[in-house]
């Protein structure tokens, strides 16, 4: 079993795993109030596996996954209040309101976003991770996907090919036993998906996601393994998710009893109990750590909610980046204006026009309609 | 057109060093089409990379080598192999810098060959232009002169924005006019008028820009009537100003594709000069298309699916009957 950390690490790690907890607890009470929109995946009861992660990765590591990372950002460090405004769709969120609770991105923490296609990032891992071998940099990309996208193509085809080349990527599945409502025996012919590894002649190892510190010591472990022989690897990290796979979920496939026994292998309670028994931290500590994640949250949900809505003016930017190679786009092509500025700096005066044009259809007083089944 | 291609590469690859190759048998067969011809040994294997068969993969590891600050140029072998890699064209490449607020950008090529005339039968002859100019966040390209070719590919290659360029099997092997000058680019959403006239605008892309000239020289040698020939060579962005003055001088318009005719090039040109010129018009817009079939594998049957000189001399003639003094 892995050694407890001294007392400042473990003050910064118990601090991110309540954060994210209480983040993703706050997420849900502000979808039922419909300020979040669209889907909302939460990872309650995965915060071991991903702060385990984080925490032994350099800053110059890249970490990319999927449509539930709230909590990968907040590990990384990117603030509360910008991810709470995302799920709030506000100009101020990571992505400006552009891409929502599945697309998270946090560039300057090489947090490379949350990807909304199952299996969708794997690709994209093996990308970032030709870019640092092709530049002879030596970080490690982090690529985090569930147990469901162990089945897609991509995962065969990225699999292989960053074996072949020899990609500085750590493979981490975070197998919480469902893709979506779709029990791992329903959907995987191996379940022990550590050994798909073996089809690809990596490294594969199955570690207990649950456990803070066996998921420091054993994805460090081959973090840097990848860091010094330049070989991907796989490991899969075995947890478990409190909530149903998004917020819309009623929970048919599985029993309450299930979650229950899991409950009892609660990341954050079993790091604390471990913590409190080993003497390095104290009743005052896991208190002050539950309070600072109690306010942090606090202050993100104030802040998205006086965030700005995205300005509809906006609407076309960043669709395209208007250089000499390419002067102008047509906003829409049925635009019965001429739409093409000679330079960058005209284009977006046409856009604004445009999108105002189409902002008189949309009321600005939108009425906030609260969903069935709230509870405040 | 092959060489013209390569040399964009080269010099581009000469220029910058993050640019870089891949695909299937891009280095030691030198290209299924052997535009990367000679690539390997100028650059070396790190740059001029052959994949597995997994195009979903060879364009994603491509997104995700433009995000972490490469130029990457992927090589797809045909347009119809890039329907296995539409979910990391669409829903990754184009959607990426729009959806995260533009922190981050994907500068990358996919160059993909397509079009019928070789008897390769229905999975690999397709004309799939209308597909891609239908996404946002991707610019496409589609040339039909090497030295267009090279100037657009050049462009393409030091743009910001991901592009899809189209190339035609047919045209690989034509001759034509390159420029020397290595700075020479060829500006994305500019067409060209390839012929002036008077009497009726034929708008052709690829391998069709060809039939539509030589439709042209023919229609006014042997029926008097004086046609403007334009190439969009661009369909993101398109070039629908240049395209529109020449329907506005001519009062008539005739499109010429080789793709499907549903939702296709020219239903959506059709409908634009419909939108924006329909006072200037003196008869419906005519459009000429592949037939409405997967491509046939039969010379005679595939002859038969693609759009020739005859079937657009006489969609013109249809635009103009009657109306020309001849």
């Amino acid at each position: 079993m892995a050694g407890l950390p001294d007392r400042n690490i473990a003050l910064d790690l118990l601090g991110r795993m309540c954060l994210i907890r209480r983040f993703e607890e706050e997420a849900g009470r502000q979808y039922q109030r419909a300020k979040a929109g669209g889907f909302l995946h939460l990872a309650i009861g995965e915060e071991a596996t991903i702060v385990g992660t984080t925490s032994v990765m350099r800053s110059d590591d890249y970490l990319i996954g999927t449509y539930r990372t709230h909590g990968h950002a907040l590990a990384r460090g990117t603030p509360a209040d910008e991810v709470m405004a995302e799920l709030f769709g506000k100009e101020t969120g990571t992505s400006g309101g552009r891409g929502g609770s599945m697309h998270i991105f946090d560039a300057e923490r090489r947090f490379m976003g949350g990807y909304g296609i199952v299996g969708g990032n794997l690709p994209l891992a093996a990308g970032l991770g030709l870019a640092s071998q092709y530049k002879g940099e030596d970080s490690v990309t982090v690529c985090m996907f569930g147990d469901g996208a162990s089945n897609t193509g991509n995962f065969g085809e990225t699999m292989n090919l960053a074996a072949l080349w020899d990609l500085p990527v750590l493979f981490l599945v975070e197998n919480n036993l469902y893709g979506m409502g779709t029990a791992l025996e329903r959907h995987s012919a191996v379940t022990d998906l550590s050994q798909k590894a073996a089809g690809y002649g990596i490294e594969g190892e199955r570690i207990d996601g649950m456990d803070l510190l066996e998921v420091r010591e054993r994805v460090g472990e081959h973090l840097e393994s990848v860091r010094d022989s330049g070989k991907p690897s796989l490991v899969e990290a075995f947890t478990y998710r409190y909530r149903g796979h998004s917020a819309a979920d009623p929970e048919v496939y599985r029993d309450k009893s299930e979650v229950e026994e899991w409950r009892e292998k609660d990341p954050i309670e079993s790091f604390i109990r471990r913590c409190l028994d080993g003497g390095v931290l104290d009743q005052d500590d896991v208190a002050a750590a539950r309070r600072e994640a109690d306010e942090t949250v606090e202050a993100a949900v104030e802040f998205a909610d006086e965030s700005p809505e995205p300005a509809l003016e906006s609407l076309y930017e960043e669709l395209y980046v208007v250089s000499e190679t390419m002067g102008w786009y047509s906003v829409d092509e049925r635009s019965p204006e001429p739409h093409r500025g000679e330079l960058g700096e005209d284009a977006p005066e046409v856009m604004k026009e445009l999108a105002e044009s189409g902002a008189a259809h949309a009321s600005e007083e939108r009425e906030r309609q609260t969903r069935e089944g709230v509870r405040e | 057109m092959r060489e013209a291609l390569r040399d964009a590469m080269a010099e581009e690859m000469r220029r910058d060093e993050n640019v870089f190759v891949m695909g299937e048998d891009v280095g030691v067969f030198q290209g299924a089409f052997k535009v990367t011809e000679g690539l390997l040994d100028e650059f070396g294997d790190k740059r001029v990379r052959d994949t597995p068969i997994s195009e979903n993969t060879i364009v994603g590891t491509g997104v995700g080598a433009a995000m972490g600050g490469l130029r990457p140029v992927v090589e797809l072998m045909t347009v119809n192999f890039s329907l296995l890699a539409l979910d990391q064209i669409v829903n990754h490449a184009a959607a990426i810098p729009y959806m995260f607020n533009g922190h981050v950008r994907v500068p990358m090529v996919i160059r993909m060959p397509g079009g019928g005339g070789h008897q390769l039968g229905p999975t690999h002859s397709h004309s799939f232009e209308a597909l891609y100019l239908q996404v946002p966040g991707l610019l496409v390209a589609c040339p039909s002169t090497p030295g267009d070719a090279k100037a657009l590919l050049k462009a393409a290659i030091r743009d910001e924005n991901p592009v899809v360029f189209i190339e035609h099997e047919s045209l690989y092997g034509i001759k034509g006019e390159v420029s020397d000058d290595e700075d020479e680019i060829l500006r994305f959403g500019e067409a060209v008028v390839r012929r002036e006239g008077t009497d009726v605008t034929i708008v052709g892309i690829l391998k069709m820009a060809h039939v539509a000239e030589k439709a042209a020289a023919e229609l006014e040698e042997k029926h008097g009537i004086s046609a403007e020939v334009i190439d969009p060579r661009t369909l993101r962005p398109l070039d629908l100003d240049t395209i529109l003055e020449s329907v506005r001088k001519t009062n008539r318009a005739v499109i010429v594709e080789e793709g499907w005719p549903h939702g296709g090039v020219g239903a959506n040109l059709s409908t634009l000069i419909t939108e924006q010129a329909f006072d200037w018009l003196d008869a419906p817009v005519q459009r000429v298309t592949g037939a409405d079939v997967p491509m046939p594998y039969s010379r005679r049957m595939e002859q038969a699916a693609m759009p020739h000189e005859e079937n657009l001399i006489e969609a013109v003639l249809a635009a103009t009957e009657g109306a020309i003094d001849g």
